[in-house]
């Protein structure tokens, strides 16, 4: 009895455990109960029953309720779907003025609407396009083809790749400097001599649309919320469901909305980029601190002046993450869109990975990291540049870069003009080195993993092997042997422990959510996938953040290399582990541990970072030794912020599980990737990715209550 | 003296949800209990006064005795639940936001505790802000700013950023900013606060020898009695949102209103604060030593002299017109008189 009062949550603890075996044991597995694979339950079957719901029906294999629920949400991804097409077709028809016609016609409002949002996205696109690589589109849009097809002049050039090499070049001095510079350089020049200019330049024509239309969308949304309660509370949920959304689920109702394209891809990476954005936005905003308002409002400021030259500099850090965020986000979604026909470098890492050209999949995949971390470098230089009011320039000082420019640009024409001699037959490559014509490396890639393949075939085939025989498949029959009832018991039981009733109350809703949808064995499998990659990931990313902490240049060291990492589009990661273990659950695994590692380990950085000084001190007084010191003093204090690593890692594992399913997972990736060729895939994509949402969500909502209550017990805050 | 610059009648603050309700209801008679009772917190409770052109008045207490907030009332950074203030003569609850943004930007200064700079601009950035946000010419703005750095003394540092920068600079910032726009009105949230004891003397000496130069309007907060006697023209002194005494530096010391107020006195080095006016004696006796004292040195600085003298010795002001006398014994009861422990 003394040792149940001395630590009763311990017991409440293991009394919920047993409460969860004792359920485990006592219900059987059916015996007609198989882990369905492929999509049969679509099969009919007379050993399915079904009901029908709102017109609706649904079948299933019924089981024991306490074995698995029933799918009683089974209607709602068809539902939504149904929905969908009633409002794009249906819904509303008004009649609109239709230019090319010369005539009204009948349309329903959503369909106009996002025919119009289209029509701007795509001219927004194909006018860089047409600066960067030259084209007749932008001409086109302001007359017609008849006008361009009689006048063969009417037509943008493009510029040569000597030009917008230079020009990245200068303006990265402009922002930055000579290091920048030549970074920049050097990138573009990389690009074109490998031969992914045009792809390289699609890639970077969607993304200067759509990363530009995030920021100004999440800055826009995030003012809002910080000045009216009312729609940061509207806008809530929506961001947390969208922070742990996989970004497969978007895709799907966002074709059925806008289409195949170019400009689908651009308005779903907003959907994507704009929550994180906002976010950052409030959450910057908030810690300005009241003497700095008052002292703009002392100095004069009337609401605009305040917002945009007191709150938003002075909340820039925050800002500045979320745009880092935007750009990361663009990049991944650069990839993932090739799925809805975005053109540019992730058409080409697809296709690559498909034809398991890893030479090739590389070389998109180091342009695309190679752009992304330059944008990246180049916004925050832009938002740290500094003004110099007495330098006292003269005027050719002053716009210097400008006339570099000029220069530039007269240069690459000259060049380009003469290369149209040198280079008389085949192509100009002083104009543009054409794609897959530049120096490739991909034979020596491909060469190399076949190297590596048959040299130590035998020993990955062996660890690839022991791995999912010893290890997987095991953890995988034990989620699965979960009862339905057992597994809610122990998520409510957990969220009661932590944050009472609430927290019960919530984790609950979102774990039936799941229970009751169709796809409860596959959000299982899912879960299991994370929570192996999660559990590596924090040894990892623990061992080596608490390592590197020890010493202040390796801690900056490995800060530096989780920003790039961080920076990376998430396909690319698959790259590398489909070289060395093909296609089987061992790759997915090693890039999710690879991928969730980076928050895993920056966050054990940041946490013992964050340890006060003076506590330091008084520990070493104390006499403690070094370890006894990480031990008694530092990990007891990190541990809630290692904690939101956690729950970071957490979702970059689901992420990356997810995106796994490109290379054949057996989970709710799976069925997303499936829903993205179904004519009726819109309602099912976006249920799976709010159920993938909700894994992610169950565990935030646990950590987070924890987290707060820990802090507020040891006074940080 | 006849036209105050600023001036309040019966401010009150009361911070919660139907504050200004219960206000009305109690008639200008707020007791900070009962309204606490009923989820209203009293910041500041019935403040009248007047503050005369030139003048700097200091208002002393401690944290939570809502200093701040009456400052923050009437540089109308939060309005008051009630009462009226004028500045200049003008209604200040009833300006709209434009007349408010104007009167800010061209009549008003305000130096806060924890400095309150733009992180992302620099020093000569910070400072010329106000000018900028008037829609003044960048290169004005700047030349103008430069002046308010040599003003304060920070020159060579004008293109620091504030997180490169002391304390004691950042606040020079802090005060050449407040500065910029030549505001009548100069409001002073306790500006040396946070700085070290050294600084703070410093910063102190350094800003009576700007007023002695600009001679504005000042209202200053402070928690530090001490500072409050060096700087005052008048102090004002609060207590639980209620202004316990408002009076000359002298007067608070020689009669403390209430029990609240001696407390603070006890401890003042009173021969350091008084001076030879504030304590001699008006009338002028006949029999008088050949010691002549001004009657605007400390105490401090003639008790020596004077109380080698057996005899009565003449005060006489600037003109050498003898203005009255003190006796040597009225030095010493004034000095080591009326303290506790005697």
């Amino acid at each position: 009895m003394e040792i149940l009062k001395k630590y009763p949550k311990t017991f409440q603890w293991l009394f919920l455990l047993i409460i969860f075996f004792a359920l485990c044991f006592a219900i059987e597995v059916p015996e007609t109960y198989k882990f369905i694979r492929g999509q049969a339950e679509f099969v009919k079957d007379p050993n399915q029953s079904f009901y029908v719901f709102l017109g609706k029906e649904v079948r299933y294999y019924p089981f024991d309720v306490f074995w698995r629920l029933p799918p009683l949400l089974g209607w709602l991804p068809i539902w939504i779907n149904d929905s969908l097409f009633f409002l794009m077709n249906e819904w509303l028809p008004m009649e609109f003025w239709n230019e090319t016609t010369q005539s009204y016609k009948t349309r329903p409002l959503v369909l106009q609407i996002t025919r119009e949002v289209t029509s701007i996205m795509t001219f927004l696109i194909e006018l860089i396009r047409d600066i960067l690589l030259g084209g007749l589109k932008t001409i086109v849009a302001f007359t017609s083809w008849d006008f361009v097809g009689s006048n063969s002049w009417a037509k943008m050039p493009g510029l040569p790749w000597t030009i917008v090499a230079a020009g990245a070049a200068i303006l990265a001095y402009k922002l930055s400097g000579k290091g920048l510079a030549l970074f920049a350089g050097l990138v573009m020049v990389y690009i074109s001599v490998f031969g992914q200019w045009k792809p390289s330049m699609q890639t970077l024509s969607f993304i200067l649309v759509a990363a530009p239309l995030s920021f100004v969308f999440g800055l826009g949304l995030g003012i809002a919320a910080f000045k009216n309660k009312r729609v940061e509370k509207a806008l809530y949920p929506v961001l947390l469901v969208m922070q742990t959304m996989p970004q497969y689920a978007v895709l799907v109702p966002a074709l059925v909305l806008f289409g195949v394209g170019d400009h689908a891809a651009v308005i779903i990476t907003m959907i994507v980029a704009v929550p994180p954005m906002i976010l950052l936005t409030l959450i910057g905003l908030r810690a300005v601190p009241p003497e700095v308002i008052e002292a703009g409002r002392m100095s004069g400021c009337n609401n605009w002046q305040l917002m945009f030259k007191v709150l938003i500099p002075t909340a820039r850090r925050d800002i500045l993450i979320g745009v880092n965020q935007v750009i990361m986000v663009c990049f991944s979604m650069a990839v993932i869109s090739a799925f809805i026909g975005a053109k540019g470098l992730g058409f080409n890492l697809l296709l690559a990975l498909n034809q398991l050209n890893i030479g090739l999949a590389l070389e998109a995949g180091l342009c695309i990291s190679l752009i992304a971390i330059l944008l990246d470098k180049m916004s925050l230089a832009w938002a740290n540049k500094q003004v110099d009011y007495f330098g006292n320039l003269t005027f050719f000082e002053r716009n210097k870069n400008a006339y570099y420019f000029s220069i530039a640009v007269a240069i690459g024409v000259v060049l380009a003009y003469l290369g149209s001699f040198y280079f008389e037959e085949g192509y100009n490559y002083l104009f543009e080195v054409p794609h897959n014509k530049g120096i490739s490396t991909a034979d020596f890639w491909n060469k190399g993993v076949d190297w590596i393949f048959d040299t130590f075939f035998v020993y990955i085939k062996a660890f690839n092997t022991w791995l999912i025989v010893e290890v997987l498949q095991p953890m995988r029959a034990l989620y699965l042997r979960m009862p339905a009832v057992a597994t809610i018991v122990l998520v409510v039981g957990a969220g009661y422990l932590i944050g009472g009733i609430r927290s019960a109350l919530v984790v609950c809703g979102l774990t039936l959510f799941i229970a009751l949808s169709p796809w409860w064995d596959r959000a299982l499998v899912t879960t299991y996938m994370a929570t192996f990659g999660v559990i590596v990931s924090c040894i990892i990313g623990f061992t080596v953040g608490t390592l590197c902490f020890q010493n202040k240049h390796s801690a900056n060291f490995m800060l530096g290399v989780c920003d790039i990492f961080q920076t990376f589009p998430s396909f690319v990661y698959l790259i590398p582990v489909m070289m060395l273990f093909g296609i089987t659950d061992t790759s997915v695994l090693i890039a999710v541990i690879v991928y969730a590692t980076i928050p895993a380990t920056r966050y054990t950085i940041e946490g013992l970072r964050s340890v006060p000084i003076a506590l330091h001190d008084a520990a070493t007084m104390s006499g403690v030794n070094k370890f006894q010191r990480l031990t008694k003093i530092e990990f007891p204090l990190a541990f809630p912020h290692m904690m939101l690593g956690l729950n970071q890692t957490i979702v970059f594992a689901l992420f990356m599980v997810i995106i796994g399913a490109f290379i054949g997972t057996e989970d709710l990736g799976q069925y997303i990737l499936k829903a993205l060729s179904d004519k009726n895939g819109a309602g099912i994509g976006l249920t799976l990715g709010i159920c993938v949402a909700f894994i992610g969500l169950i565990f935030d909502n646990l950590i987070r209550t924890w987290v707060e209550k820990r802090k507020h017990h040891l006074g940080i805050t | 003296m006849s036209n105050p610059v600023i001036k309040c009648e019966n401010v009150f603050k009361i911070f919660g949800a139907n504050a200004k309700k219960m206000l009305q209801d109690s008639n200008g008679n707020v007791d900070a209990q009962t309204f606490q009772n009923n989820g209203c917190i009293v910041g500041v409770n019935n403040a009248s006064f007047e503050v005369s052109k030139g003048e700097m008045l200091v208002v002393m207490g401690l944290s939570g005795s809502g200093k701040s907030t009456l400052l923050r009332c009437i540089s109308r950074l939060t309005d008051a639940t009630g009462g009226k203030i004028y500045i200049e003569g003008q209604d200040l609850l009833k300006l709209n936001n434009k007349e408010l943004i104007d009167l800010r930007r061209n009549k008003m200064g305000m130096v806060f505790q924890s400095f309150a700079l733009l992180p992302h601009k620099t020093v000569v950035e910070n400072i010329a802000f106000p000018l900028q946000i008037k829609g003044i010419e960048i290169e004005d703005s700047i030349s103008k700013a430069m002046d308010m750095v040599k003003l304060v003394g920070l020159e060579g540092r004008e293109n620091y950023f504030p997180r490169e920068l002391s304390g004691g600079q950042q606040q020079r910032v802090g005060i050449a900013r407040s500065l910029a726009v030549e505001p009548d009105i100069w409001f002073l949230d306790e500006p040396f606060s946070a700085l070290d004891p050294l600084i703070r003397k410093e910063m102190q000496d350094e800003f009576l020898r700007l007023q002695d130069k600009l001679q504005k309007t000042i209202m200053f907060i402070t928690h530090d009695f001490d500072e409050a006697l060096k700087l005052a023209d008048r102090i004002a002194i609060m207590k639980d949102g209620v202004i316990e005494q408002l009076d000359t530096p002298a007067n608070i010391v020689l009669n403390p209103a209430t029990e609240y107020v001696r407390k603070f006195t006890e401890e003042v080095p009173r021969e350091k604060v008084l001076l030879i006016e504030d304590v001699m004696d008006k009338s002028v006796t006949k029999d008088l030593s050949d010691l002549k004292v001004s009657k605007d040195e400390t105490i401090e600085n003639v008790a020596e002299k004077i109380l080698t003298q057996e005899k009565t010795v003449a005060v006489i002001d600037d003109n050498n017109k003898v203005v009255g006398s003190i006796n040597p014994t009225k030095i010493i009861n004034t000095v080591f008189g009326g303290r506790k422990n005697n």
